[in-house]
């Protein structure tokens, strides 16, 4: 055996071994809406513990039917707070881990620059064809917009002007596109680095609506494992925080 | 438990959006699948192509493109717009277009398939017989074609009820203009309301079967020459 | 009426003539890969012309063209003075606005009408009627099937309501494209002697296309050899198909075509005499009126040859003939030796060995031994 081929098989060994004895994988189940945050949290959490991230995403409905149905998820990171308490009742979690990760910004938002002024007036003015808006009944953030309006004392003016996406992600695309001049969607949608984006925008302020709480649990199936642990306490950290407030989400 | 006013009219929009969708369809398809079954123009691959698309693309594709092209930036949302018409998503007339590219193959199809199975013969015989072309077209091939148009209709007017990603990219979910029964479908499983889904997926699923035993039960009259 | 008359032979690869005041001029070039078509007819105006050939020769496609269902054909076509193609000229005048009928081979009747709206549908379209629904309907034997539906006819019956539906059209010119290929024989007979009283009764110009020398030489006046895209004969049925120029092909089958009147019957013997120009045979006893025009046809094969009239023979029919020529048969142990008798041409088939013993040659003045006749209709 040559003195390089032999240097081979001892670092083979040593990593090897290595694996055996740090490393272990964790596979998590997060809301599409938190997708790039979680990818940017997940790399950096990786290479601080040398455990691995596998990662599906989708519709938290969608997720928590997977869930109800044995899939292989260890951590849940969901889009609203009721889905996780649910789990929690039903006995789907490790008792005690349900926290809150993030806690979701309502934004009045237009594709088009100075069409949106920072107090939302325009509103009022009432001169748009199409308000677009998460479908109240299944996206948190629909019912957070209907509550704004409510608030505003705009309800019945709006409503014959409303149209609704399946997801916050659709109501985000009717405004993107051009086609309602304006939609109340998530600021994690159009914050970027610290800053709008693009278009114009009203941050609503957070009195205006109940909390957008977005939860996190440790599933029955991951309350044995310390990669899962380990993930939920980096996402509790600091850091993580950074990086969550990055993408326009509170904590 | 029985239909809400809401489900009614989910059901009334989606059978006035097929029928409507259908008859647009038959005006449009059938020179579409006349010309297809006759040419031999090398278009005749690419366009038979672009018509069959809507089977392998996924609706919410479909829908997604048109609400592009239908918006304000679009090419046909500009051209909307300088005619006085506004933009079409979110309207009724948005979401006829959106179905007639969506069930396009479901009638071009049947039609094509109909007029190529008349062969050449028949038409030739009928100009024999002093018959010019359009006289020979109502006269010969659409009483020949009967079959293929009835399979056309039936396929394009289920096919637009069962519709469902591009309504839900183009409509916006408002009740009585957008909102039909597959989206309130989905909406009730959204919001975890199954007996109302039940009641509303159940029809669907009869209306289908219907529909289908209909579609197998005319298929006994062959086209052609005696 | 017209300047052509059927008898006249003219040159199938020569120049062509200036076109004739009435009759049938069709000059037509069409080529696919692998097939060419290159035609100059001028046919009579009245009368059957049959088109015939082997499969493949180009008859159906050059029926095709003058009917102007082959979009892609050149040249000129004309009909008893009415112009229907000039591609020089750039008219082309499309097939719904042409006057003609057409029996197609196959079965061609709308399946989705009944025989009498599928008569109705020419007729109304055409506006004319020259030919009567009455006339028509009876000539071809069709009067109890006018409710019925295609799909409940025979092929002989539905290719004699496509003749109808066609003569409703009152066409100046009928196509007829093999009406009776896809028939058994029986169903042949059936329907030939309609197509014969369509000869006789009717003053409409038809183009027959035919692959069988039986069908062409009971119906054709006038005939045109097809082969490979090419006319290499065409004239009167007699003339042209006594000709020794054609292709062996041709030959195998040769035969004369005799047009005769019964001139008298033998009831003690059973026979009839039939005259004809240059002389006459007796043949089995006819059904036939004395005066009634009948035709007859005689194979190569069943004419010998004899220096000297032998009366010690059974054969009845012999005939003075003078030899015209002499060439090539379909073996090579045979001749083929054109006849005149007195103005009617006739064909024997003999052996090379009978030719040499004989000295069979051109003007040599000979016996013919007729051993059968075969009448047509």
């Amino acid at each position: 055996m040559n003195p390089s081929l032999s240097r081979l098989v001892a670092a083979l060994g040593a990593s090897l071994f290595a694996g055996l004895t740090h490393a272990a994988e964790v596979h998590i189940a997060v809301a599409a809406n938190f997708t790039a945050p979680i990818n940017e949290i997940a790399a950096a959490f990786e290479k601080a513990s040398g455990h691995k991230v596998i990662a599906a995403f989708g519709p938290t409905g969608g997720l928590y039917t997977q869930i109800k149905h044995g899939a292989p998820f260890e951590v849940f990171l969901a889009a609203d707070d009721s889905t996780p308490a649910r789990l929690e009742t039903e006995g789907e979690i490790l008792a005690g881990s349900r926290f809150t990760y993030a806690i979701g910004k309502l934004v009045l938002w237009s594709a088009s620059a100075g069409y949106v002024d920072a107090q939302g007036e325009v509103l009022r003015r009432n001169e748009f064809n199409h308000l677009s808006i998460g479908n109240p009944k299944t996206a948190p953030y629909g019912l957070a917009a209907t509550q704004v309006l409510a608030r505003l004392g705009l309800s019945e003016a709006v409503k014959p002007k409303l149209v609704e996406g399946t997801n916050i992600t659709q109501a985000y695309q009717f405004v993107a596109t051009g086609n309602a001049e304006l939609g109340f969607v998530a600021l994690s949608q159009v914050f970027k680095d610290g800053q709008i984006s693009g278009g114009s925008a009203w941050i609503v302020p957070e009195d205006m609506y109940e909390p957008i709480r977005q939860d996190a649990v440790i599933l029955n199936k991951g309350k044995d494992n310390p990669a899962a642990a380990a993930l939920v306490d980096y996402l509790k950290g600091p850091k993580a925080a950074a990086v969550i407030k990055s993408y326009g989400y509170d904590l | 438990m029985t239909l809400s006013a809401v489900d009614l009219a989910a059901i009334r929009l989606s059978l006035e959006l097929a029928a409507l969708t259908t008859v647009l369809l038959l005006l449009i398809g059938t020179p579409i699948a006349w010309w297809l079954a006759r040419t031999r123009s090398r278009l005749k691959g690419p366009v038979g192509a672009v018509v069959a698309l809507p089977l392998v693309l996924p609706p919410t594709v479909l829908g997604f493109y048109l609400l592009v092209t239908m918006g304000p930036h679009g090419v046909i949302g500009k051209l909307t717009t300088a005619m006085g018409l506004g933009t079409l998503p979110f309207t009724f007339a948005g979401l006829l277009i959106g179905s007639v590219f969506y069930s396009m193959p479901f009638v071009v199809q049947p039609l094509q398939n109909a007029f190529e199975a008349i062969g050449d013969r028949p038409l030739e015989v009928a100009a024999t017989l002093r018959a010019g072309p359009w006289d020979t077209f109502f006269t010969v091939v659409l009483p020949l074609s009967r079959s293929g148009f009835i399979t056309a209709s039936i396929l394009g007017f289920a096919h637009t009820v069962g519709e469902f990603g591009v309504v839900l990219m183009l409509g916006g979910n408002i009740p009585g203009k957008t909102r039909t029964v597959s989206v309130q479908i989905f909406d009730h499983v959204e919001s975890m309301e199954y007996a109302q889904a039940h009641w509303l997926a159940g029809g669907m699923l009869v209306f289908s079967f219907f529909v289908l035993l209909a579609l197998y039960s005319s298929r006994r009259f062959k086209p052609g020459l005696g | 009426m017209n300047a052509v008359e059927p008898h006249i032979v003219s040159s199938p690869t020569g120049p062509a003539n200036a076109a004739p005041a009435g009759g049938i001029h069709a000059c037509v070039r069409l080529a696919y890969p692998g097939f060419a078509l290159d035609v100059d007819l001028k046919l009579p105006g009245h009368g059957v012309s049959a088109l015939f050939g082997h499969s493949g020769s180009g008859k159906t496609t050059l029926l095709r063209c003058i009917a102007g269902l082959e979009a892609a054909s050149v040249g000129r076509i004309e009909i008893n003075g009415e112009l229907w193609q000039d591609s020089a000229a750039g008219v082309f005048v499309p097939t719904h606005k042409r006057a003609l009928g057409y029996v197609f081979q196959e079965a061609s009747l709308f399946a989705h009408l009944s025989v009498r709206r599928n008569l109705e549908y020419g007729m109304r379209r055409a506006g004319a009627n020259k030919v009567s629904w009455e006339q028509a309907v009876e000539l071809l034997g069709i009067g109890h099937l006018l409710e019925r539906m295609p799909g409940r006819l025979s092929g002989g019956e539905r290719q004699r309501v496509g003749v109808v539906r066609a003569l409703l059209t009152s066409p100046r010119l009928l196509l007829l494209d093999e009406p009776l290929a896809a028939l058994d024989l029986k169903r042949k007979n059936e329907i030939l002697p309609y197509l014969e009283r369509l000869h006789d009764e009717l003053d409409i110009p038809v183009l027959y296309v035919s692959h069988s020398p039986d069908e062409v030489a009971r119906l054709a006046d006038h005939v045109v050899l097809l082969d490979r895209g090419a006319a290499i004969a065409q004239g009167g049925l007699a003339e042209t198909l006594a000709r020794l120029d054609l292709p062996t092909a041709f030959t195998d089958d040769a035969c004369a075509v005799v047009d005769a009147v019964v001139a008298a019957h033998d009831k003690r013997y059973h026979l009839t005499r039939l005259e004809f120009q240059g002389g006459s045979v007796r043949v089995a006893l006819r059904p036939e009126p004395i005066g009634r025009r009948l035709r007859f046809r005689v194979h190569a094969r069943d004419v010998s040859l004899a220096l000297e009239r032998l009366d010690g023979s059974t054969i009845i029919n012999l005939l003075p003939v003078t030899v015209i020529a002499v060439a090539d048969a379909d073996t090579p142990a045979h001749v083929l030796v054109r006849l005149d008798l007195a103005g009617t041409p006739l064909l024997a088939r003999i052996t090379r060995l009978s030719r040499d013993q004989l000295g069979v040659a051109a003007g040599k003045h000979m016996w013919a031994q007729i051993k059968s006749v075969a009448l047509l209709g």
